[in-house]
């Protein structure tokens, strides 16, 4: 999952991208508003968390721009917490609605369930046959045993899993496993995949010649 | 619920009512008098015909009436009842010149006769003259003759009872006078020879029409006074509906909706006027209470990020396993940021105690001249990092104040013109007394400074920059709070800027007596 933090303040902006990074979540971050709007307008990101008070545009601005093209889930972050605010940002366009200073656990349950509703999914357990992944636990289980995973495994398959019968092109997939400061080469996928396919069974992940991979409903 | 005596709309009406009442009235009397006085006129003029036909009749009698024998105390010739006093022993000698008549006529009324030989005997009255008299008609005209020294001649039938001889002295003869006497109108004519002629009418007929034509126009008046009340009341109901519609704008406004307007009256009405004033004090307040509102929302997100960055850090830290410099790092971060809240704590502190009038300062003399030189020692290695040369005129500037304060306005100034001048630029510092006034002058020779910007730049967490990100710490209310604290040494500073050729600041202090 690639996320993009949008957040002027340096110090909130480090450690909480660091915080995303570690919780599995490819981040990248911008400083301004104008610079957030850039990168939405051209990387899919999975969710994009974004303050309100931001140098050079704002975020409803930021928002409202975004809303015209893509619908990229937005967790807004603010300092002001009146009701106004709320609604003005939940009407706007944002999914959902965090006021500073918040927990870093409900930060990352919201944005799980911001992606999880933009993936059609209303339940946080994704059963693909025998396997099920908890994507609030981030575990997967194969038959009742958990398998252990890498990061980038686990985000693969979570990606895969919740695109589930569309076919993953690699450059999406590279997108959104990897943030803007990986320079991994893109081969790194097939070796991600096929350690998959061992750890899960070859027929989980279906490549589709030309095109990329696929987990078929 | 007000008593509806007190309201305005009530007392203009009445008030106006009483005078159009006032006004009406005095019309009608006067109309009244008028109509009275010419139905007057009228009748006096066809008293004064009456009286000419009689007095002419009393001097050349009809032939007919002075030779025939007349029928006695009977009425004929149109109703006249007919005095003849006879003389004794003579025919009847109208205006010949005889001797004093001694007879007495028949009846009550022996004729008197007056000396000269001139004076009437009898009278008859003439068709004509006749004619003008109604004598059947009780309130017609009538008539009545006296001979000399008023011995009754002749009267109509329809002449008040007991009609005296007119005149008790004050007639003059000759002409005719004319008095109302006990609903009677008379025209009295005294001849040469104090003969004496009377015509007259009863009033009865004319005071009727004048009470009928006072009637009419009382109750004309009622009706127009009424008309006018009505018109009063609707008029005054829509003079005073914007002034019903400010006073309900204002109690909206006065509930919260602090964005609601007094809806504006025509220019030329002369509440445009109050609405003006009332709608620019709305927006003042409006404006001053949005202020508050962006303050305080300001100032909570500049305590909140910080706030937030701590929390974050340090559960990301505590999260798992770490290495001594990632907790090192972590420990750093948390401190800058609670530095970072510190500051905005004392600043916010600062401003809240000025803006209560509790900003305390010493009242020390101090050299503003040797302050920019501090100043400029501590901000020198800042603008030696940009290349920023600073160029100094300390001139002397005594003012009594608080020294402390004096150098934290100057070192913002300072930092400032370091931060927005362009690298490698320079800044010129220059302080003197001025007309009475100590002056700090700043000028740099950087950017300068947004005309729309320019009005804001002492406002609390105003930042011109909008592209500069909070990197640098700043909170924006620097020049905020050096505002403050030359106001509270009396004094004032000004921002002057032209897009591209730098920007001044100044500050004036009143100058101290030299020490």
């Amino acid at each position: 999952m690639r996320i993009l933090l949008v957040e002027d303040d340096p110090l909130l902006r480090k450690s909480l991208a660091q915080a995303l990074r570690e919780e599995g979540y490819s981040v990248d971050t911008a400083e301004t508003g104008d610079e957030g709007l850039y990168k939405i307008e051209n990387t899919d990101y999975d969710a994009v968390v974004l303050d309100v008070m931001l140098p050079v545009l704002d975020g409803w601005t930021v928002l409202d721009r975004v809303r015209r093209s893509k619908t990229t889930p937005v967790l807004m972050l603010t300092a002001r917490d009146s009701g106004r605010d709320r609604v003005r940002g939940l009407d706007g366009g944002a999914d959902d609605y965090l006021v500073k200073p918040f927990d870093l656990m409900e930060l990352f349950a919201r944005l799980r369930a911001i992606i999880r509703r933009s993936a059609g999914l209303a339940h946080p357990v994704i059963a693909l046959g025998d396997v099920t992944i908890d994507l609030k636990a981030k575990t997967v289980q194969q038959a009742g045993t958990t398998v252990n995973l890498t990061p980038r495994e686990y985000s693969i398959l979570e990606y895969m899993a919740l695109h589930r019968g569309a076919v993953v092109t690699r450059t999406t997939l590279y997108e959104h496993i990897f943030d803007e400061d990986d320079d991994s080469l893109s081969n790194l996928l097939d070796v991600h995949v096929s350690s998959l396919r061992k750890k899960l069974g070859a027929d989980l992940i279906v490549t589709r010649r030309g095109q990329g991979f696929c987990i078929e409903r | 619920m007000k008593a509806a005596t007190s309201s305005i709309r009530w007392r203009l009406t009445v008030w106006f009512g009483l005078l159009l009442a006032a006004v009406l009235a005095g019309f009608g009397l006067t109309a009244y008098q008028l109509n009275f006085r010419t139905e007057l006129a009228h009748i006096d003029e066809a008293l004064a015909v009456r009286v000419s036909a009689l007095q002419g009749d009393l001097r050349s009698p009809p032939p007919s009436l002075d030779r025939g024998p007349a029928p006695r105390g009977e009425p004929s010739d149109g109703g006249l009842r007919r005095q003849r006093p006879r003389p004794p022993g003579g025919p009847d000698d109208v205006n010949g010149p005889g001797g004093p008549p001694g007879g007495a006529g028949p009846g009550a009324a022996p004729p008197p006769r007056r000396g000269g030989g001139s004076g009437v005997v009898s009278v008859e009255l003439s068709a004509r003259t006749a004619a003008l008299f109604e004598a059947a008609d009780p309130l017609g005209y009538y008539h009545a003759l006296w001979g000399w020294r008023g011995s009754p001649l002749l009267s109509s039938t329809n002449a008040p009872k007991g009609m005296e001889y007119p005149n008790d002295g004050s007639l003059t003869a000759g002409r005719v006078h004319f008095r109302t006497r006990a609903g009677f109108r008379e025209a009295i004519y005294l001849t040469e020879r104090a003969d004496c002629v009377l015509a007259g009418v009863s009033l009865e007929r004319t005071n009727q029409a004048a009470r009928r034509f006072g009637w009419w126009l009382a109750a004309a008046g009622g009706l127009v006074l009424a008309a006018g009340l009505g018109v009063a009341w609707a008029l005054t109901t829509r003079a005073l509906r914007p002034i019903q519609a400010i006073g309900m704008a204002a109690s909206r406004i006065a509930a919260g909706n602090l964005a609601e307007r007094i809806p504006e009256q025509p220019a030329s009405s002369e509440l445009s006027e109050l609405v003006a004033v009332l709608n620019a004090t709305f927006a003042r307040l409006d404006a001053a209470f949005q202020e508050q509102r962006n303050f305080t929302a300001d100032a909570s997100h500049e305590l909140r990020t910080p706030l937030a960055a701590i929390i974050t850090t340090l559960q990301t830290a505590l999260a798992r396993e770490r290495t001594v410099e990632d907790y090192c790092d972590s420990m750093q971060a948390c401190l800058r940021a609670a530095q970072q809240m510190r500051r905005l704590t004392e600043s916010l502190l600062t401003l809240a105690r000025f803006d209560a009038g509790q900003g305390e300062l010493a009242r020390d003399p101090v050299d503003l001249g040797l302050i920019v030189k501090d100043a400029a020692a501590l901000v020198e290695p800042l603008a030696a990092a940009r290349g920023v040369e600073l160029f100094l005129e300390p001139g002397f500037a005594p003012v009594r104040g608080d020294a402390g304060r004096l150098s934290q306005v100057v070192n913002n100034l300072l930092v400032n013109a370091v931060h927005h001048g362009r690298d490698r630029g320079r800044i010129w510092v220059t302080t003197g007394v001025e007309g009475g006034m100590a002056v700090v002058r700043v000028v740099d020779d950087g950017p300068g400074i947004d005309p729309v910007d320019l009005p804001q730049v002492f406002k609390r967490f105003y930042r011109a920059d909008k592209a500069r990100s909070r990197e640098s710490g700043r909170s924006g209310l620097g020049l905020a709070i050096s505002s403050a604290v030359v106001s509270a040494h009396g004094g004032s500073m000004e921002a002057r800027s032209a897009p591209g050729e730098g920007a001044t600041f100044i500050v004036r202090i009143p100058a101290a007596a030299a020490c």
